[in-house]
């Protein structure tokens, strides 16, 4: 049997295999003391902060493994080796990837090896020091744990003809694999990249004979990969980075043709092979090529008329803005959301400034108001004032020590815009938008104290108070959130405070700010609808002409409340008798039931995201930005586009690294268990076929509020068939999760980067609703088997268009939160999956859906709207509550 | 001696799922043991407390470390693992111990080995072997201990690898069958054993090896940071016996992981999660039936050769995983391109 060689894997905090679909690797070269200048001298002046910089820029520009090379007779290179691997050792975003730990002498290449935990690779061995000393430093890598770049070298010098290449690399490759017992797969050989256009015309065919080296190792040496070091080629043009860039894209271009795996390359400085203009490209590759005679001097000619031309020019020219006023560049710096010159920027701010706190208070505002007036107008957008923000803070950390400096020498306190005290409510975990609020306050010089979510409201009072705080605003996303602001509103009255009450999140709104919030509390009372309308609310509370601002919300919270009590004078009731009798009508005795192929629970744990993000509705994740707009449209909306099709590649971007590393889990679980409607609205679900253990009875609630004589009055429970009927029927229930977005954007947070912090739970919200998507379909189409020859697309699959629904408890049709403990109890959710219900039956972590599934083809969803108090006497009975808990929980559709 | 029972490891294993055994730890807890049995004759003089140094007692009560391994055996472990986790010279200095871990390795060894004669005796057909347990030490050779200086490393690769060495030469010398390196946080400590187990391996011939990493949380990765792949990757070229995860999770946390070894390594796999995650009082308190229902994922699944119980799990657990083990087929070990 012909066996198949294993791919070469490698690791450093995450896996990196070298095969075809891999493509072609870049190893980073700039950590390199005898190959950058720069290097050296930071490493000989044991700048350690500046040289672990250069490792990471490169990871950055997407060096996929770093070349770490100690070798200057100046310096220590073992302890050199050894501090620097363990200094990357605690950069997790650069040791993710393998090192390359290259090194002339052994000793450095093992202290480099006693540091590393994931795979490396040793650059390099070779038989200069023939076979006893190759065999020897062979097995110890080889003991290490490490791959290994074998240079085309022996005891009569380097490898520079076709023949001499072959012959050492094979030469090699059998001692290798057959005397130290060497994983061929490990094996990369560098078949030494030379300088081509010396004017010396013995080195006219080196790239030739590179490439048909490398083709010959790739296909008589299996497994065996092939590297080099591509800056050597284009050695004689020094200075003219123009010619150099466009050598190496297109020596790359050539030698990947005949199976170079990977390079020790500049990522940040290669250009793409389609992009070099014609007559250069020509030019160069007769000389790579050796095409003729005279290549050599056209491509010096040429050199000399291009020399610091097109490639500086472009440059200079994305710098250019660098060359303004210290101002203008901050303000550039805020405005365009760049992070890498502020803290510069700052210090020569803060060197001309008498205070450090000038700095923020001047240039720094400065440039942030442009940002603000720029969000304000609609020609900037959230995610783009979110990066605004990023550099804010780091600036602003930057300042930070020398501003308590200058406190603790001059007492003076530093002043702000005010103070505001931020929470999601207690029961409550939703903070996406209370995250970018925010964000956004903190971006226009207020102090914001975020106490996060399910904060008890005694502590949000007490915080407010200890901070003398200007404002408290509130946020929460399930209804239940609403009651717990009306009681924040009552205990801040009872305290006597009297700082504006901020009420924000998606299921508050101005009606019940102020028809339920408002008369609670004589201070001022406000709903905000947005991130973008917080500025502006804030900034009136507490500006010159506050007192205007004031009078005219009060007023305007009367008018909502005078309109408000003229439409519910309006509404009119059947009483719960009639509306029973008038349900969604259903024939059941025509209704072929279909029957789950299995009953009973089902876990679905790490459900793989690849096939869970082809069901992703990315609508709503624009939402969560506050760009407006149907996905994809939005991508090319006039005036949102720009901005759109930024946020969604960073999305895009995010989600692939969060796929490679499997950052988020997803686990789902299920249940289909035979049930039938009983009076009283309620469904009773049963253990099994034989239906005479009950294990869970559903509490539904019916419309109420008087319609036309043909129109039903339609309850949850009209879907599932009624005991009397005589149809067995069935009836589902899911919760789905996911988790790890909390402790990912906590890391971020703690980088001061809001951007993907909040990216981050996007994304994850995004991960949930999908699953449930999909789990939906994984219903219909198998367990519950209703629907096996539904295809539908994703864009079908989101307007609803299959059979069958799944409301979940706490949503238009059925807005009572507390039915989620039964579906909670009924699947074991906690158990199954690990996702919990807070006090308020939130569910935690917040990225979740759940759900019943309805499955019959009249299933509908609909608005219960307001019910009368009869019905809520009834449900109450039906719940085992008094009156008082039964108003608490139907709250937002009282009637009454 | 060792390429037998190598020989007669991977013939068992391709034909059934094999039983470690639990928690040693929880075990001697039932026998609420005071200063004085940790001490016994040998270290009346010694001049710091001794109580708590569990793997002491292979030396001053055996016979309590060898009853232990008989209640596993009686119930179906195919394993006894050596109660050694502590006993490397790094891990040992916190009780000045140091000069007595070739000792401790030794009747750890002894202990083991002499319930598993007694059982392989017994039971003819089921064989049962001595795996030393080597522990992770308590020091990290990738991580640092001071927040302001990230580049500092309180042990270097070569002291690793030098504890690594002594320990497994005790264990062999008392009768080890199989070695373990275990609940593996740092990969580079596991490394430096790597290399160690390399020497042994020139002394002793072909003795198996197998590798436990841990999980430490939901993240997916080790407390040194890497994913699972990247620690299988850094742990290929030890030629193991196994490699599976341990302790920190328990299984149904765990079962995720396990997957993911599953689908990407050439060795056995294996697993011994704890009985749960700790409640309030930081005690395991999961029921054998509530793990066995867990672990059923694991068989069901075909993902596991070999498993057993970390901290909290008792021989009522092993019973437990017995039972469901004997049910179903072990994983089988694919070529992984």
């Amino acid at each position: 049997m012909n066996q198949v060689m294993p791919d070469m894997v490698l690791s450093g905090l995450e896996p990196l295999r070298v095969n075809k679909t891999t493509g072609f690797v870049n190893v980073g070269e700039r950590a390199n003391v005898t190959g950058s200048r720069k290097f050296a001298r930071l490493i000989q002046e044991e700048n350690y902060d500046e040289a672990i910089e250069i490792a990471r820029i490169q990871v950055e520009d997407g060096a996929q493994i770093l070349d770490i090379n100690m070798d200057d007779a100046m310096l220590d290179g073992v302890k050199a080796m050894r501090r620097y691997l363990n200094l990357l050792a605690a950069e997790p975003d650069i040791c993710r990837v393998p090192f390359m730990i290259d090194s002339s002498k052994f000793d450095i290449i093992e202290a480099g090896l006693q540091c590393v935990q994931g795979k490396a690779i040793v650059n390099s061995i070779s038989l200069k020091e023939g076979k006893e000393e190759f065999i020897h430093y062979a097995g110890k890598v080889k003991r290490y744990g490490a791959a290994v770049v074998v240079m085309a070298f022996d005891e009569k010098g380097q490898a520079d003809t076709y023949q001499r290449r072959i012959d050492i690399c094979k030469a090699s490759y059998d001692i290798l694999v057959n005397e130290v017992g060497f994983p061929a797969e490990d094996i990369v050989f560098d078949p030494n990249i030379f300088p081509i256009a010396t004017g010396i015309s013995d080195h006219d065919n080196y790239a030739v004979d590179f490439f048909a080296a490398t083709r010959w190792i790739k296909e008589n040496l299996p497994g065996a990969k092939v590297s080099g070091g591509l800056s050597n080629v284009s050695f004689s043009f020094r200075g003219n980075n123009t010619i150099r860039e466009a050598m190496h894209s297109i020596f790359l271009y050539h030698a990947i043709k005949q199976g170079m795996d990977m390079a020790i390359v500049n990522a940040g400085m290669l250009t793409v092979y389609d992009d070099i203009p014609k007559d250069l490209l020509e030019v160069v590759e007769d000389v790579v090529l050796n095409r003729r005679e005279d290549a050599g001097e056209r491509l010096v000619d040429f050199a000399e008329q291009v020399k610091g031309q097109s490639a500086r020019i472009k440059e200079s020219d994305k710098l250019k803005w660098r060359e303004n006023s210290l101002q203008e560049r901050i303000t550039h710096s805020l405005v365009k959301g760049i992070t890498e010159f502020i803290e510069k920027d700052v210090e020569e701010a803060r060197q001309q400034a008498d205070k450090p706190l000038h700095v923020i208070e001047g240039p720094l505002m400065v440039g942030m108001n442009v940002v603000g007036d720029l969000f304000g107008a609609g020609k900037m957008f959230l995610p783009q004032v979110v990066k605004s923000a990023r550099v804010m803070k780091k600036a602003v950390a930057y300042l930070l020590p020398y501003i308590e400096e200058e406190k603790k020498r001059s007492g003076d306190e530093s002043q702000n815009n005010g103070t505001i005290v931020i929470a999601t409510v207690k029961g409550d975990v939703h903070d996406i938008g209370k995250n970018i609020v925010g964000v956004v306050l903190s971006c226009n010089n207020y102090e914001v104290i975020d106490l996060g979510v399910m904060v008890p409201p005694e502590k949000i009072l007490d915080v407010a108070i200890e901070h003398n705080a200007d404002i408290i605003g509130l946020s929460g996303l399930i209804t239940p959130s609403l009651d717990e602001m009306v009681t924040v509103a009552k205990m801040m009255e009872e305290r006597g405070m009297n700082m504006p009450l901020l009420i924000g999140g998606a299921t508050t709104s101005k009606v019940h700010t102020a028809v339920k919030i408002e008369p609670k509390y004589s201070g001022v009372t406000n709903h905000v609808l947005d991130a973008s309308k917080s500025v502006p609310v804030v900034s009136g509370l507490l500006g010159e002409s506050k007192d205007t601002f004031i009078s005219s919300i009060k007023e305007d919270n009367e008018q909502v409340r005078l309109k408000n009590a003229n439409r519910t004078a309006k509404k009119a009731f059947s009483n719960l008798e009639k509306a029973r009798a008038n349900p969604a009508f259903i024939d059941w005795d025509s209704y072929q039931v279909a029957v789950p192929s299995v009953l009973g629970q089902h876990i679905f744990l790490d459900c793989p995201l690849t096939e869970i993000v082809e069901r992703f509705d990315w609508t709503p994740f624009f939402k969560t930005w506050e760009l407006h707009g149907k996905y994809p449209d939005i991508l090319t909306d006039s005036v949102v586009g720009e901005e759109a099709s930024k946020l969604f590649a960073d999305a895009r971007h995010k989600l692939q690294e969060i796929i490679d590393n499997n950052l988020l889990h997803c686990h789902a679980v299920i249940g289909l268990y035979p049930a039938n409607g009983i009076n009283n609205d309620q469904t009773e679900l049963y253990k099994d076929e034989n239906r005479d253990q009950v294990i869970a009875t559903l509490n539904h609630l019916r419309q109420q509020v008087e319609r036309p004589a043909e129109r039903p009055y339609r309850s949850l429970a009209d879907f599932v068939a009624p005991k009397n009927s005589g149809v067995k029927d069935y009836i589902g229930g899911f919760a789905v999760a996911c988790f790890g977005a909390k402790k990912l954007a906590k890391q971020y947070e703690a980088k001061l980067d809001d951007y993907n912090a909040i990216m981050i739970k996007a994304i994850a919200d995004r991960f949930a609703e999908a699953l449930a998507e999909l789990m939906h379909e994984k219903v219909r189409k198998q367990y519950w088997g209703y629907g096996k020859d539904e295809q539908l697309n994703n864009e079908a699959l989101i307007k609803e268009a299959y059979q069958g629904i799944r409301p979940a408890p706490g949503y238009p049709a059925c807005p009572e939160h507390s039915e989620k403990a039964t579906l909670w109890k009924l699947l074991d959710v906690e158990n199954a999956i690990g996702s919990q219900l807070t006090d308020n039956f939130a569910m935690y972590p917040e990225a979740a859906v759940s759900g019943w599934y309805f499955a019959h083809p009249e299933a509908r969803y609909f608005g219960l709207g307001k019910i009368d108090k009869d019905q809520v006497l009834n449900y109450a009975k039906r719940k085992d509550w008094d009156l008082e808990t039964a108003e608490r929980w139907l709250r937002p559709v009282l009637g009454y | 001696m060792s390429t037998s029972t190598l020989k007669t490891l991977k013939a068992i294993l391709s034909e059934r799922i094999m039983l470690l055994d639990g928690a040693m730890g929880t075990m001697i807890q039932r026998y609420t043991l005071e200063e004085a049995d940790f001490r016994g004759d040998r270290f009346q003089q010694h001049t710091s407390p001794l109580k708590g140094d569990n793997d002491l007692l292979a030396i001053t009560r055996p016979d309590i470390i060898q009853a232990i391994h008989e209640e596993y055996f009686s119930v179906g472990s195919d394993f006894a693992t050596t109660n050694s986790f502590n006993a490397t010279t790094i891990a040992q200095a916190d009780y000045a111990m140091e000069a007595h871990v070739y000792d401790i390795n030794y009747h750890a060894a002894q202990c083991a080995r002499r319930a598993a004669d007694k059982w392989t005796a017994k039971t003819r057909n089921q064989p049962r072997f001595v795996i030393g347990a080597l522990g992770p030490t308590n020091r990290t050779a990738s991580l640092s201990p001071d927040v302001n200086d990230p580049g500092k490393r309180l042990v270097t690769f070569d002291e690793l690898r030098g504890a690594y060495l002594q320990a497994a030469n005790a264990l062999l010398e008392g009768g080890a069958d199989i070695l373990m390196i275990e609940t593996v946080f740092d990969t580079l400590n596991a490394k430096a054993g790597l290399y160690a187990m390399a020497e042994v391996r020139e002394k002793w011939g072909n003795v198996p090896v197998m590798v436990s990493g841990t999980i430490t949380d939901a993240s997916g990765r080790t407390l040194s940071g890497q994913t699972v792949e990247a620690f299988w990757i850094s742990m290929m070229h030890g030629d193991l016996l196994s490699v599976g995860l341990n302790c920190a999770l328990g299984a149904n946390e765990m079962l995720a992981y396990i997957k993911r070894l599953d689908q990407i390594s050439t060795s056995f796999v294996s697993a011994h999660p704890n009985a749960g995650l700790p409640n309030e009082f930081g005690e395991y308190d999961e029921s054998p039936e509530q793990m066995a229902s867990q672990i059923e994922w694991f068989v069901k699944g075909g993902h596991i050769n070999i498993l057993g119980g970390c901290c909290g799990t008792t021989p009522d657990h092993i019973a437990a995983l017995k039972a469901l083990a004997d049910n179903y087929a072990p994983r089988t070990i694919r070529h992984c391109t």
